[in-house]
C-alpha cells in the first residue's frame, strides 16, 4: 500500500506537487512510482531558469530496470533543482515526498493548479491499477 | 511520469502511452525489447504457446519470500525480493540463490546423441572427453544466426543433457526433434525437474550439505564439470562471474532445498540481480545481445565456434565461413560510460568507423558506473560516443569482463 499524503496535488503520471506559501510548487514522483521503478541509480534534472510547458519531458529518472521521463505537470519556470540527487538518487526511493523532491517551479498560470488531482482522486487512480 | 520510448523502433501509440507505465512496471528487460514484449502480451490475448503464465515449483515460495513477480518469456518470475542492488552485492561477496527453473533441461538419450549434437552445435562435442564435462555453445540456423546459446553436458555415450533458455525452449525442442527424427536418439524435455543457481564465493561451502549429490563429490568438481545422482545434478557453472553451482533437482524437492539454502544464509536473488551480474561478467543474454539474425562472430562468441575438425559439417558452418571470408566481423565490445547517465540497449554508438548499437546496458553496482555491451563496425577505436536522448556522451571501449570473482577487471 503506497503512501498518498493528503496535502499534496497529483498527476495521473504519478507525480506530486506541493504548493508553497509563495505560490511556487515543488515537484517529485509518488511513492507508488518509486516503488514501481525500483532502485534509482541516476536522475537527470532540468536546467535552472528554463521555461517548460505542461507535459514536456523535462527530467529523467533511471532505475536499475529502465529510464522514464518526468513530465512538467504545469507550464512555468524551473526555479531550482534538487542537486543532492546527483550523488544520491536513492533519496527518491527513501523519501519520495521529502528529500527526494526533483525541482521547484513558478507556475505561469495559477489556475492550472486546479486541474490537478487531489489525494482522494489519485488514490482512486491507484486502486484502479491494482 | 512516463516511460522513455525513444529507443524503440517507433514511438508509442496513444493506447500504448496510456499503458506505458503499467507495462514497464512488470517489464524486466531494457526498453527496446520490453516495448515489443509488452505489446505482444497486451494486444494478443495469449502468448503464442501458453494460455496463461507459467510458474516454477517455487512460485508460492517466492510470494512468501516477498518477491516482486514479473513476466519473463511467459513465466511469472521473481524480479527481486526487496533490493536488487543488495542481492547483487550478496552474490559478489557471499552467496545468493536464483530460481532458474524456467530454463529447460533437455536430455538426449540414445546411441546417436553425439552425431545429433555434432550436426546441431557450433562448438565441438568431441571436446567432451570424460563424463561430467560441460561445453558452452551456440546452436545455429542455416544462415549462421543463433537459435540459442546453451550448455551441453556429457554423461555417457548415450546420454547428453542440454540446458536451454526459457524463451527459446519450444523452438529449441522442435528443432532438436526435427533433426533427431531419422536418428536413434530421443529428445526428452524434463519438465519434472527444477533448477537453482547457487552463486557467490561462499555458495559451494554453504550448499554442499544440501544438495542430493555427496558433498565430497560435489566439492571436488572442477569448473565446467557436473556430477549426477539420480535426478540430481550439480554443475560448477553459472551466469554471474562468481564461483558456484547450478543445481538440477526433482521439482518436488525444490521448495525444501530452497528453504534450507536460505536457512544456511544464502540470499534469495531475482532476475534483476541476475541481469546486472551477468552484464558485469560480460556474458551475453539471448534475445538481447544476439538472436536468429546475429551470428556468433558478431556477438563476441567466435571463441565458441569449433572450426576444427574441418570435416564436421554443423548447421550454420557454411554461412559462418562465408561471413569470415567476407572480411572482419563487427566488433563486440564492452563500454564504460565516462559521463553520468545509464547505457541502455538500443542506444546508438558513434565511432570514427561508423555507427553501432548498445545491445545490453545498465548500472553496475560493483563499479557504481554504467556499463554496456555493444556491437560496433570493425575498427580499432578505444573511445566512442553514445547517443542518449539526443546528447552524445563519452564512453570508453573495454574488453569484458568488467568484474570477475568480486574484483573489478577494468580501470575506472
Amino acid at each position: 500500500m503506497s503512501e498518498v499524503p493528503s496535502e499534496l496535488k497529483y498527476t495521473s503520471d504519478h507525480e506530486w506537487l506541493r504548493i508553497e506559501d509563495d505560490g511556487n510548487v515543488v515537484v517529485g514522483v509518488t511513492d507508488h512510482a518509486q516503488a514501481a521503478l525500483g532502485e534509482l541509480v541516476f536522475v537527470e534534472l532540468p536546467e535552472q531558469g528554463s521555461e517548460v510547458g505542461q507535459g514536456d519531458a523535462c527530467a529523467v529518472v533511471e532505475s536499475v530496470k529502465a529510464a522514464s521521463d518526468v513530465y512538467a505537470p504545469i507550464t512555468g519556470e524551473i526555479l531550482e533543482t534538487n542537486e543532492q540527487l546527483g550523488d544520491a538518487p536513492e533519496k527518491v526511493n527513501q523519501d519520495p515526498y521529502g528529500d527526494g523532491w526533483l525541482f521547484r517551479m513558478r507556475p505561469a498560470d495559477v489556475d492550472a493548479l486546479g486541474d490537478l488531482l487531489d489525494a482522494d482522486a489519485y488514490q482512486a487512480l491507484l486502486d484502479e491499477l491494482d | 511520469m512516463g516511460w522513455l520510448w525513444r529507443v524503440a523502433p517507433r514511438g508509442p501509440t496513444e493506447g500504448e502511452r496510456r499503458d506505458a507505465f503499467a507495462l514497464n512496471l512488470s517489464g524486466f528487460r531494457t526498453e527496446g525489447r520490453r516495448t515489443r514484449m509488452g505489446r505482444v502480451c497486451r494486444y494478443l490475448p495469449v502468448l503464442p504457446e501458453h494460455a496463461m503464465a507459467l510458474r516454477t515449483p517455487l512460485h508460492d515460495q517466492h510470494l512468501s519470500d516477498g518477491a516482486k513477480i514479473v513476466d519473463f518469456s511467459g513465466w511469472d518470475m521473481p524480479l527481486h525480493y526487496g533490493s536488487q542492488i543488495d542481492e547483487h552485492h550478496a552474490v559478489r561477496r557471499a552467496a545468493g540463490v536464483f530460481d532458474v527453473s524456467h530454463m529447460c533441461v533437455v536430455d538426449l538419450r540414445g546411441a546417436d546423441a553425439r552425431p545429433l549434437l555434432s550436426r546441431l552445435i557450433a562448438n565441438d562435442p568431441g571436446k567432451l572427453k570424460s563424463p561430467g564435462r560441460a561445453l558452452y555453445t551456440c546452436m545455429l540456423n542455416t544462415r549462421g544466426g543463433v537459435i540459442d546459446d546453451l550448455i551441453v553436458y556429457f554423461f555417457a555415450d548415450d546420454w547428453y543433457r542440454m540446458v536451454v533458455n526459457a524463451g527459446t525452449r519450444d523452438k529449441d525442442v522442435a528443432w532438436l526433434r526435427q533433426h533427431a527424427d531419422a536418428l536413434s536418439v530421443e529428445v526428452l524435455e524434463r519438465r519434472d525437474l527444477a533448477m537453482l543457481a547457487v552463486q557467490g564465493p561462499q555458495a559451494r561451502a554453504l550448499a554442499a550439505p544440501l544438495v542430493g549429490v555427496a558433498a565430497e563429490r560435489a566439492l571436488a568438481l572442477k569448473p565446467f564439470s557436473a556430477a549426477v545422482d539420480g535426478d540430481w545434478m550439480v554443475a560448477r557453472t553459472g551466469y554471474t562471474g562468481e564461483d558456484g553451482w547450478e543445481v538440477v533437482l526433482p521439482a518436488g524437492e525444490a521448495r525444501e532445498t530452497w528453504q534450507a539454502l536460505l536457512a544456511a544464509g544464502v540470499r534469495p536473488c531475482g532476475l534483476g540481480a541476475r541481469d546486472t551480474l551477468r552484464l558485469e561478467a560480460g556474458m551475453n543474454l539471448y534475445g538481447q545481445d544476439m538472436d536468429e539474425d546475429v551470428s556468433p562472430l558478431a556477438c563476441g562468441l567466435g571463441w565458441t565456434v569449433a572450426w576444427a575438425p574441418e570435416d564436421r559439417d554443423f548447421i550454420g558452418r557454411a554461412a559462418l565461413e562465408a561471413e569470415r571470408a567476407a572480411g572482419p566481423p563487427p566488433r563486440f565490445v564492452g563500454l564504460l560510460l565516462e559521463d553520468r547517465g545509464v547505457l541502455r540497449a538500443g542506444y546508438p554508438v558513434h565511432v570514427p568507423e561508423g555507427e553501432g548499437i548498445v545491445t545490453s546496458g545498465g548500472f553496475s553496482p560493483t563499479l557504481s558506473r554504467s556499463i554496456g555491451l555493444a556491437r560496433l563496425p570493425a575498427g580499432e577505436s578505444g573511445r566512442c560516443e553514445v547517443e542518449i536522448r539526443g546528447r552524445r556522451l563519452s564512453a570508453r571501449i573495454v574488453s569484458p569482463p568488467f568484474v570477475r570473482h568480486g574484483e573489478p577487471r577494468i580501470d575506472l
